[in-house]
């Protein structure tokens, strides 16, 4: 590699760094992605091959046109996921994502290894070893194998969970003990590897310790509940991360080393942020297999006090008299695309001078973060968005707290019932404020599963209904009266 | 192995943890689409590979993996552009 590559390989690592210390500030965040993208694309053209030539100043072969063509495949695919996606649906696209970018390190591992592992052998004659299989090449090798296949089958697996397909968890007795067998048979298979890195036995052994780590990515996500995915979908785009930076020990490719070990590293903080957020262990997250059936029921034992209905006439007037209003948005809402709604009957109510601000649970939605970009789509001005410690202290001061499509961020069993499997999870206090009113299409239980006390106070009010028609009947009631 | 490269693989980790710490929980779905963008760097390996692929095997998997860190690295990047730009100054 001549010098100029490698200073402007330093431009690279300090772009990547930039672009992502800009993404975690509101006002650079934009700039900070476009950088990162910026240090991609120049990385890309001084991509240099294990002996330090630049790869694009070889001889055209059938194989580059193979690599453009493969690119542009691959950039059809990125396109039409990112422009199409749903804003709703933008946790699976990046589950999907994190998972192909998994399945390709673990790819380019393998590629790797199989072909130092190649049975060195002429007529019989066994020929000396002349190319890589020390330690430091092969444990990367197999660390990126693994560690890659685990990420893209686990993707999967999260993906559809996401998109609705078996988001119950699925356990069976002696789960994590089959689930640890099968990692110790990988671990001993990686090891066997290390020190055998040639021949057919190592290939073999290879493709089965691939399948295995294939399989526990499956058995790892699987009995996870769905409204843990956000968690282990950070936790393996971290993972992805890693695979990647390991892939660069091997291939012997800094880029992708600083790249690869930035994502494992900041990815691994992010999950126990989120873990944080939701005040459970990220062990919990793992092995707990929350939301199980057992569970829900506990949680109803506490319930005291009636549902009472309420009509949109008599809500209209309660938030058209009001002072501070306080909107708790929930996935719920962002489902019955009912943002647009939200934004003009705050607008309406802005007009008579009552005070409106959303109050934003750190998981509301499904990512940290999820209900600001669904919120902003609909153009709700970003002032007006509060995050959960901002607001819980002056809750009491609110008149009307409207809650839209939200259940389990408000469920108060989490301040109260100690038996609930949410207590001790931060929640906002809507049950503090004057009048609450819960709009919500039926009865039934969130995500997590399990009853929400709020519904029952005293001060709680049902608003029963589609969101987006609720909302546009207030609208049009609050512009009457 | 150079160990130049395994102090570069140790700083990283700290960099990555340092500059994200102050990460407001708004910007998290953002900044994890972010990083899983900069994770597809992995097309840089795809395309090393497939540029010394011999074998048919290896050109297929070459291939493959090509398309998927492709996708991974453009599609990453768009989807996050494509978040962000609802989060620029209004009115």
């Amino acid at each position: 590699m001549s010098s100029t590559t490698s200073l402007i390989l330093i431009g690279v690592a300090v772009l990547f760094i930039l672009g992502i210390k800009f993404l975690s500030s509101p006002k650079t965040a934009r700039q900070g992605n476009l950088v990162a993208a910026a240090g991609m694309l120049v990385g890309l053209i001084i991509l240099c091959n294990r002996d330090g030539s630049n790869v694009w100043s070889h001889g055209w072969s059938f194989n580059y046109t193979l690599i453009v063509i493969a690119t542009i495949i691959g950039l059809i695919i990125g396109a039409i996921g990112a422009y199409s996606v749903k804003m709703t649906a933008m946790p699976q696209m990046v589950a999907l994502f994190n998972g192909l970018g998994g399945g390709a390190a673990a790819l380019v591992a393998s590629l790797e290894f199989i072909k130092n592992a190649h049975p060195v052998e002429i007529a019989g004659i066994a020929l000396p070893v002349t190319h890589e299989t020390s330690a430091a090449f092969t444990i990367p090798m197999l660390f990126a194998t693994l560690i890659g296949s685990l990420s893209f089958s686990g993707s999967i697996i999260a993906y559809l969970k996401l998109e609705g397909k078996f988001e119950k968890p699925m356990t069976f007795p002696g789960q994590n003990i089959l689930n640890g067998l099968i990692g110790l048979v990988i671990i001993g298979l990686a090891g066997w590897l290390t020190f055998n890195a040639t021949g057919g036995n190592a290939i073999t052994a290879f493709i089965v310790m691939a399948g295995l780590a294939l399989f526990f990515g499956v058995a790892m996500v699987m009995p996870i509940g769905g409204a843990d995915m956000p968690v282990v979908i950070s936790l393996l785009n971290s993972f992805t991360g890693l695979a990647v930076a390991a892939d660069g020990f091997a291939i012997n490719n800094t880029a992708m080393i600083v790249a690869g070990t930035l994502v494992g590293s900041s990815g691994t903080l992010l999950t126990l942020l989120m873990c944080k957020a939701m005040n459970r262990p990220v062990s919990n997250v793992l092995f707990g297999a929350f939301g199980s059936s057992g569970s829900a029921q506990a949680g109803a034992a506490g319930v005291v006090g009636t549902v009472k209905p309420i009509q949109a006439d008599e809500v209209a007037l309660l938030l058209a008299y009001a002072q501070r209003v306080v909107v708790v948005p929930g996935y719920g809402m962002a489902v019955a695309q009912a943002q647009h709604s939200v934004r003009e009957l705050t607008e309406e109510l802005g007009k008579r001078g009552v005070e409106v601000q959303f109050a934003i649970h750190p998981v509301a939605g499904r990512m940290p973060g999820h209900m600001n970009v669904l919120l902003a789509e609909a153009n709700v001005p970003y002032d007006q968005l509060i995050e959960m410690e901002q607001i819980n202290p002056s809750m009491d001061r609110v008149d009307v707290c409207l809650v839209i499509g939200a259940n389990d961020v408000v469920n108060p069993a989490a301040r109260e019932d100690k038996s609930s499997p949410i207590y001790g999870m931060p929640i906002i206090d809507a049950d503090h404020c004057k009048t609450c009113i819960v709009m919500k299409r039926s009865m039934a239980a969130g995500f997590a599963g399990i009853e929400n006390h709020l519904f029952y106070k005293d001060n709680t009010r049902m608003l029963f209904g589609d969101a987006k028609a609720s909302l546009n009947g207030l609208v049009a009631a609050v512009k009457a009266s | 192995m150079d160990t130049n490269i395994l102090f570069i693989f140790i700083l990283s980790i700290f960099v990555g943890i340092e500059v994200i710490s102050k990460v407001p929980s708004m910007l998290h779905t953002p900044l994890m689409s972010g990083t899983n963008a900069i994770h597809g760097i992995i097309l840089f390996g795809g395309i090393l590979v497939l540029a010394d692929a011999t074998t048919t095997l290896a050109q297929a998997l070459g291939f493959v993996a090509v398309v998927f860190g492709s996708a991974n690295v453009f599609g990453g990047f768009m989807v996050t552009d494509r978040m962000l730009q609802m989060f620029k100054k209004k009115k």
